[in-house]
């Protein structure tokens, strides 16, 4: 009964025939991998030594007014790269090494997760080619042009609507065909069995370092963590060592966009239904017809129409909280942790923070808060700019 | 269990058995329903009929269609453009079964839309317009146990694809589960002419048939006579075509008439390449 391609009634591996075996045999490898010391000891050593793990834990000095609340940030900003991406993007590409193949395709949105791939491509002798909708590519110019000089093919998408759901699609129909050759290296805890695994056993270091650094700050767990939530890696990444904690409360906070009452956002579990979206069932964002509805956030990285089915099946179980929070509210964090902090975080961890101000507010107890701040703001300074001079302001 | 390969009550088996004693293949186009639009989509599918196709594949539009090729997924778009809903198409199958009572009509779509209508309901429905046969794209052997289902309740026969490196248990299953024919590949990829069949695939067809099989129609890259006299010699019992066919549609948008008399020579002309 224990189907380890599902978790409760979500997941699974809805993929043509033809990508089976690869599938399967990128399980096998993950799995005989999670059992072999050298490859643990390989994947450590580069965490630390070149991705710079262990990341800080900072307790927040000035942005919360609350004398009841502690607030504190597990750092992912300051990983190699930027962005928790790093962790586990890493991984994936020493198991492309352990298949014996030499080449890499991945999709990417803002182009976050393309870097990822491409700074561990070059380190590892990886061949990379890099599928991003055409509409991203010219509003990320600055990422694009990090993936090449990473020597990262960078290939345009212009079917469909042009942005990440359309990279996925070309990037799974290039894995049909060179699947031999080819490792996919899929940038969240979403898509078919067992990228929802591996990509959460890769990042789970965040939620175990947390641990960890509280109890050594606090002498007590914290109440709770939160995170941000698109596909879902850093958030799964957080919550994974709290799961079986029963007094930690899993907040994962939803793109909620113009509005969770618009239609333009991209809260996938707050307003979505159950489908099946890029090989696995989940929430994603449909039509009464079962076609796919485009998603929106000011922050590219959680503008995703699905979301991993692990965060399905928390929600589902009540294990985890999912809530919105609007472009407008994380723009806001996003300035008020610049200006009391000096830490300028992505526009997608400004959306976890923002919900963790409202959430200080409410509380009456003592109370202990981590923020997974999954990456840093420099990528989104220009998207920022524009936004806040039009709406002024600044 | 044992299964007779071909089931003579069913319109495929009647197909395979009258081309087997005309000595020929099956010639099976394919087209996205709706493409280009609801109108000239039933007159597409007639003329396929009218051309001597021996049965049908028809694809419902869906935004995501991850296992097609350029080609296919720019008709799903251009049906998708002007509204085309599942219940279009099952309008328009009933349209072509209407005018035709005896022709093979599969169904190849993505799991989404059997879900989104809800698999009984979806399988139902199909059967009440003459569908006879549904391959979920996105649906492999082992996560397909509930499609299988809904489809044998039905009286709808389930389609799975053989694959070149399928290993023999999937191919051991894929005969067993399958139902009508056996969609089969020779090469990785997605749909399209840019890739051609690669020949011959007579080794999975081999298995095939020592598993008793439905009969395997050879699809992917099949865009000339040649590519189906080549399926037809490597064993095969016939050949699906569809970037080939759609590609017709797309270069005569402007031009209604071309487009039908088109279709109507092209799939002449492939199924007199069916011979044997």
């Amino acid at each position: 009964m224990n189907n380890p391609a599902y978790f409760g009634e979500f997941g699974g591996m809805f993929v043509p025939e033809l990508l089976v075996p690869a599938l399967k045999q990128l399980e096998n490898e993950f799995n005989k991998s999670q059992t072999d010391p050298a490859f643990q000891a390989e994947l450590e050593k580069l965490l630390n030594e070149y991705a710079g793990r262990p990341t800080p834990l900072t307790l927040t000095r000035n942005l919360i007014k609350n004398p009841k609340v502690k607030l504190y940030l597990k750092r992912e900003d300051l990983l190699h790269g930027g962005a928790h991406k790093t962790n586990q993007v890493l991984g994936q590409a020493l198991l492309t090494q352990r298949m014996g193949k030499k080449q890499v395709i991945a999709e990417t949105g803002a182009g976050q997760h393309g870097v990822a791939t491409a700074l561990a491509c070059a380190l590892l002798g990886l061949k990379c080619r890099i599928y991003m909708g055409a509409k991203d590519v010219a509003r990320q110019q600055p990422n694009v042009f990090r993936m090449k000089l990473m020597g990262a093919e960078v290939i345009p998408v212009t079917a469909g609507s042009g942005t990440l759901k359309d990279a996925v699609n070309e990037a799974l129909r290039d894995w049909s065909a060179n699947y031999k050759e080819a490792h996919y290296l899929l940038g969240t805890a979403a898509g078919p069995h067992p990228f929802p695994t591996i990509v959460r056993e890769f990042q789970k270091v965040i939620g175990e370092e947390a641990k960890q650094q509280v109890l050594k700050a606090e002498g007590r767990l914290p109440d709770a963590v939160l995170a941000c939530v698109g596909g879902g890696s850093n958030a799964i990444g957080m919550f994974t060592d709290f799961i079986d904690e029963p007094s930690v409360k899993l907040i994962g906070v939803e793109p909620a966009g113009k509005g969770l009452d618009t239609h333009e956002h991209g809260a996938t579990i707050c307003k979505g239904t159950k489908g099946i979206l890029h090989g696995t069932y989940t929430y994603i964002m449909q039509n009464d017809d079962g076609q796919i509805e485009e998603s929106y956030s000011v922050s590219a990285g959680l503008d995703y129409p699905a979301v991993g089915p692990q965060h399905a099946f928390l929600h589902e179980t009540g294990r985890a909280q999912y809530v919105g929070i609007t472009d407008t509210e994380a723009l806001e964090a996003f300035q008020l942790l610049a200006k009391n902090e000096g830490i300028i975080p992505a526009l997608e961890s400004s959306h976890a923070l923002a919900y963790a101000l409202k959430y200080a507010e409410q509380q009456t107890e003592e109370s202990i808060l981590v923020v997974n701040l999954s990456g840093r703001g420099d990528k989104d300074l220009s998207h920022v700019m524009d936004v806040l001079s039009k709406g002024d302001q600044l | 269990m044992s299964q007779t390969a071909i089931q003579k009550t069913d319109r495929y088996g009647k197909m395979f058995a009258r081309l087997s004693e005309l000595n020929q293949g099956a010639f099976v186009p394919f087209v996205t329903i709706g493409d280009p639009n609801k109108e000239l989509s039933v007159e597409i599918i007639k003329s396929l009929i009218d051309g001597g196709a021996d049965g049908l594949e028809l694809g419902i539009p869906f935004s995501d269609p991850i296992a097609d090729g350029p080609v296919i997924q720019a008709a799903n778009i251009r049906a998708l453009k002007v509204n085309i809903n599942t219940q279009d198409c099952f309008d328009i199958i009933k349209q072509v079964r209407q005018y035709n009572a005896d022709i093979p009509i599969g169904l190849l779509l993505y799991s989404n839309l059997v879900f989104k209508r809800g698999l009984e309901a979806f399988y139902q429905d199909a059967k009440a317009v003459g569908v006879d046969s549904i391959l979920v794209a996105d649906v492999p052997l082992h996560e397909s146990k509930m499609f299988r289902k809904a489809a044998m309740s039905n009286g709808i026969d389930p389609i799975f694809i053989a694959t070149p490196n399928a290993p023999d248990d999937t191919l051991r299953e894929c005969a067993s589960y399958g139902r009508g024919y056996t969609y089969l590949l020779s090469r990785a990829g997605v749909t399209g002419t840019e890739t051609k069949a690669q020949m011959p695939a007579t080794s999975i067809v081999t298995k095939l048939k020592e598993y008793h099989s439905a009969p395997a129609l050879l699809g992917f890259g099949i865009s000339t006579p040649d590519d189906v006299k080549a399926a037809l010699n490597a064993g095969a019992a016939g050949a699906i075509s569809g970037s080939a066919v759609v590609k017709i549609i797309e270069a005569n948008l402007d031009t209604p008439q071309a487009m039908l008399s088109g279709l109507q020579q092209f799939v002449a002309s492939m199924k007199a390449a069916t011979a044997l």
